[in-house]
């Protein structure tokens, strides 16, 4: 512990002090005035960690713990690795985008929107930055709180029962994990000042026998499987996308979800990495077929919310199916794409918010020739679209190519039928682009006033995203390399 | 010692009080006056200074564990004074009388938390309940809580006489023919056939008084019979006093053959749990939901009596107290509404939003959501019970139900913040020193949610 204040400490409190501040300030202008300075504040700090990578030589920066439950051995540890600074990137770079994006929307007590909102954040920092089981437990209720009550007062019609179905999925299956954690605590070995400890370290050492590592993994794979989601836990997904506000969509598919693939990396395959060679095929099986699932029913959906929420589950299976072939290039894959995937997602969102608060609809059917009326937003989705459906040269190619080779050598079956799914992502996606943008106008397309400048500069932010990580994905592989091989060094490879 | 005296005291000066006082206010305040003179004198014994020293011919032992346990029941009891003290007048003309009977409860369940012999065991569990049934009953005027009160009665009745048979058939069937828990104590060998019956009937006599499964069918009419803020105070203080009862009892007396009777209480376990939380789903009316929740709580309590460790004290004693704050809490404020039943909370955050807040957070703590107490409690009953080593399936059955939970708890926290403000919500008169009390409790049930350490340190000073 240094006398300075760390990076994570800075990205953890920075989200949660503004965020009650923000329910102090009434007015509608000056809280989302203020939602988005803090949510820049965050930024510029994120922006700072990254020159402070290396652990080796900045580790006092990047780590730091108080004492807290010492007689249990659980200490508030909170650190910032390679995986950590990717993703605490993501979730500070989505805020202002998702802030700006909708800076337009009005919320009846827009106090209580933006202070939930900046809660929210701050749940899912300390999801990233935790490095210790019971403060990782502790994020990963505290983040679904407030998303819940978000979706829940300012949802669509059926958001009551859309987002508890939500709510009851995620909680019994963390009670799971939480049984699961115990499980592994009581198998730690002593720390200074208790029997066991909860410290990530500890986790990592606990030494389980295969049986009881096949056992406790479907305890924390089913909380995590939920969360991302992967079929058969993804039922809630869609009702949800489609019931919640804008923002709060955006900040469920482009961050949570992540914290399930997350949360496999840093606490499944480090603390199980035998049980993984019993349960690979099971859990490929599942995400494949979920990846072929969702694209088919995407692919009939009429409505925009539900195809592009269908069309995450099919991403996330990928993502999932990728981290259990256990192999370099497909792990480094999986890092990149977390990051692509939550900004490409954040991007659809965005243009389907504008494409509804304009037209008032967004089915399918009663959309169209939007391109006449705004080319401008016609030239944004449709890169974003392209990027979605991993084109060369778009952010997402570079992963899930590297995603569909790790599992292609991992088993060659799996690796076909995945690779089936990006012919129905193409389907799908341009089907989407050309019922929305080209063909006859109707009367609910001709009524489309100008994108705002704000959604403007954000959608060029995207872009340059999608082509700069497209072209030029080094750093980020750079990055997470020392994590991939950290894990593939848990298997033996 | 002290605390068992000097709440026998004054429930005895409250009750002649009632000649005295000119005042229909005054009896509240000699009440709150006597309770923290109660909690002073109990926190003096703590720090070693028996004010009073009687000899008890080792009938008592005031460990840690008990004294602690007074001073949370007793702090409890405070606050459920202080929020709920106008409404107690309301009730009926008797107003000392019923701070009287709750004195007498207090000194039950001081006697409970210490016994040493089984004598003193039936002496405080009766104590604690020959009141209770007057306070159920005492709106006079009312069937619902007439009947309650009959029911509770007999029930109470008949499960006194299985305790005290129980209690007999151990005296007999210990070599030394004693009560003291110590003597009973047994080794490791098999369970003689008479201690068995005895512990059996014992079992389920205590069952019965923390509303366990399947001796629970009394619970949620009494509690939805009797006056609500009566019941706020046999759901919380009484019920966590049955079970640290409970769990002394077991831990002293039979602690050694804990393997030979915990099947006994697996079974009970699971099914009070499951009964409880699957029950609650069906109930409109938050009253009666609120019963079966404290069924279904009573069952992770059950948890701490299936573990027996250390870490299950901890828990117990953790458990009261975030199960007592939330129930006071909620109790107090279903009490300033007019309509029990769910739909009767409808559009409370537009009309209320801090007694939304506030009860959303006890909801939040009854379920289990990290940063409340409830979590933390529920965090060491899952060790404990993790830590025996045995019946893992327990533990998962456990935390499914409490997902269960979740979902009746959170129906009211939809109906205050969700559903479309009713203009029918009515509350009567809400002050602000309530108001500040309920944030207190709020703010307590989030410290002790951080910080458990606060509580459970006192167990080792």
């Amino acid at each position: 512990m240094g006398n300075f204040i760390t990076f994570p400490e800075l990205l953890l409190w920075i989200p949660v002090i503004t965020g009650i501040i923000a329910f102090m300030i009434r007015d509608q202008k000056s809280v989302k005035a203020f939602a988005l300075i803090s949510s820049l504040l965050t930024l510029t700090v994120s922006i700072i960690s990254l020159f402070y990578i290396d652990n080796v030589k900045y580790l006092l920066y990047n780590n730091v713990s108080y004492i807290w439950l010492e007689f249990i051995g659980s200490n508030f540890a909170l650190g910032l690795d390679a995986m950590g600074h990717l993703l605490t990137f993501l979730t500070a770079v989505s805020f202002p985008l998702i802030f700006a994006a909708t800076y337009k929307n009005n919320y009846k007590q827009p106090n209580a929107f933006y202070g939930l909102m900046l809660l929210s954040q701050a749940g899912m920092m300390g999801v990233f930055v935790a490095m210790d089981a019971l403060v990782f437990y502790f994020f990963w209720e505290l983040a679904l709180i407030p998303v819940y009550f978000l979706s829940s007062i300012w949802g669509g019609e059926r958001r009551i029962q859309a987002t508890f179905k939500f709510f009851i999925y995620t909680f019994v299956s963390s009670l799971l994990m939480l049984v699961g954690i115990i499980y592994i605590y009581l198998h730690t070995a002593a720390g200074p000042t208790s029997e066991h400890t909860f410290s990530i370290r500890a986790f990592y050492n606990s030494g389980l026998n295969l049986k009881d590592q096949i056992f406790i993994f479907w305890l924390f794979f089913i909380a995590f499987a939920v969360k991302m989601p992967v079929f058969p836990f993804h039922t809630w997904q869609p009702d949800t996308y489609e019931q919640s506000p804008a923002p709060v969509t955006m900040v469920l598919s482009g961050i949570m979800v992540k914290m399930g693939v997350f949360a496999l990396i840093r606490w499944v395959i480090p603390i199980f990495p035998d049980a993984f060679f019993h349960v690979n095929n099971i859990v490929i099986g599942l995400a494949v077929f979920g990846m072929l699932y969702a694209s088919c029913i995407a692919m009939v959906q009429n409505d925009l919310k539900r195809l592009v929420a269908y069309s995450s589950i099919a991403h996330i299976g990928l993502m999932c199916a990728a981290i259990f072939s256990m192999n370099h290039i497909a792990l480094q894959g999986v890092m990149i794409q977390m990051f692509n995937h939550g900004i490409n997602i954040i991007g659809l969102w965005i243009v389907v918010d504008i494409i509804e608060t304009h037209t008032g609809v967004r089915k399918l059917s009663e959309l169209g020739g939007l391109a006449l009326h705004t080319p401008l937003l016609a030239i944004f989705f449709v890169i974003i679209a392209l990027a979605n459906i991993a084109l060369p040269l778009t952010n997402a190619f570079i992963g899930e190519f590297s995603m569909f080779t790790g599992l292609f050598e991992y088993n060659k079956w799996f690796g076909a039928f995945a690779c089936l799914s990006i012919i129905l992502s193409a389907v799908y996606t341009l089907n989407m682009v050309q019922k929305v943008f080209y063909g006859a106008d109707n009367i609910n397309t001709k009524v489309v006033s100008l994108v705002t400048l704000n959604q403007k500069i954000v959608l060029s932010v995207i872009v340059i995203f999608i082509f700069v990580l497209g072209v030029y994905p080094k750093p980020v592989f750079d990055l997470t390399n020392e994590t991939v091989n950290l894990m593939l060094g848990r298997f033996g490879k | 010692m002290n605390a068992i005296i000097v709440s026998a005291v004054w429930g005895v000066i409250m009750m002649f009080g009632g000649v005295f006082f000119k005042k229909i206010t005054t009896a509240k305040y000699v009440a709150i006056a006597g309770i923290i003179i109660l909690i002073i004198a109990n926190c003096l014994e703590f720090r070693g200074s028996a004010v009073i020293n009687v000899d008890h011919h080792n009938m008592f032992t005031f460990d840690n564990f008990g004294l602690l346990f007074n001073t949370i029941a007793f702090s409890c009891t405070l606050l459920y004074f202080l929020l709920n003290g106008n409404e107690i007048e309301k009730v009926g003309k008797h107003v000392s009388e019923y701070f009287a009977l709750i004195f007498f409860v207090l000194c039950g369940v001081a006697i409970a938390s210490s016994f040493k012999t089984l004598l003193m065991l039936f002496l405080g569990i009766e104590i604690m309940s020959i009141p209770l049934y007057i306070l159920t009953g005492s709106s006079k005027k009312d069937l619902k809580g007439n009947e309650a009160s009959l029911k509770y009665f007999l029930m109470g009745a008949f499960s006194t006489g299985i305790l005290l048979m129980g209690i007999a058939f151990i005296y007999g069937g210990n070599a030394l023919g004693s009560f003291s828990i110590d003597t009973i104590q047994l080794g490791s060998g098999k369970l003689p056939t008479l201690i068995a019956i005895g512990l059996v009937l014992v079992l389920v006599a205590m069952s019965f008084k923390v509303s366990a499964a399947p001796f629970h069918f009394w619970t949620p009419d009494v509690y939805d019979g009797a006056p609500t803020v009566f019941t706020a105070f046999m759901a919380t203080i009484v019920k966590i006093a049955g079970f640290v009862a409970f769990i002394r009892l077991f831990q002293y007396s039979f602690g050694n053959m804990h393997s030979q009777w915990q099947t006994l209480i697996v079974i009970i376990t699971a099914a009070t749990l499951l009964i409880g939380n699957i029950t609650a789903v069906f109930q409109q009316s938050v009253k009666r939901m609120l019963a079966y929740s404290s069924i279904a709580q009573a069952g992770f309590m059950m948890l701490a009596i299936f573990a027996l460790n250390d870490t299950a004290k901890e828990g117990l004693i953790l458990y009261s107290l975030a199960y007592s704050l939330a129930s006071i809490g909620i109790f107090a404020v279903l009490v300033k509404m007019n309509d029990f039943t769910i739909e009767g909370f409808n559009g409370l955050s537009k009309k209320e939003p801090l007694l939304a807040f506030c009860v959303t957070i006890f909801l939040l703590s009854l379920t289990g959501i990290p940063l409340t107490a409830g979590f933390t409690a529920k965090f060491y009953m899952l060790l404990a019970a993790l830590k025996d080593g045995h019946q893992f399936w327990l533990v998962i059955v456990a935390v499914l139900c409490a997902a269960i939970s979740a979902y009746y708890y959170f129906r009211v926290i939809q109906a205050m913040y969700f559903k479309s403000p009713a203009d029918q919500v009515q509350t009567s008169e809400i002050s602000t020193s309530f108001r500040i009390l309920l944030l207190i409790t709020v703010f307590l049930i989030i410290l002790f949610g951080i910080l458990p350490g606060l509580v459970t340190g006192w167990l080792y000073v």
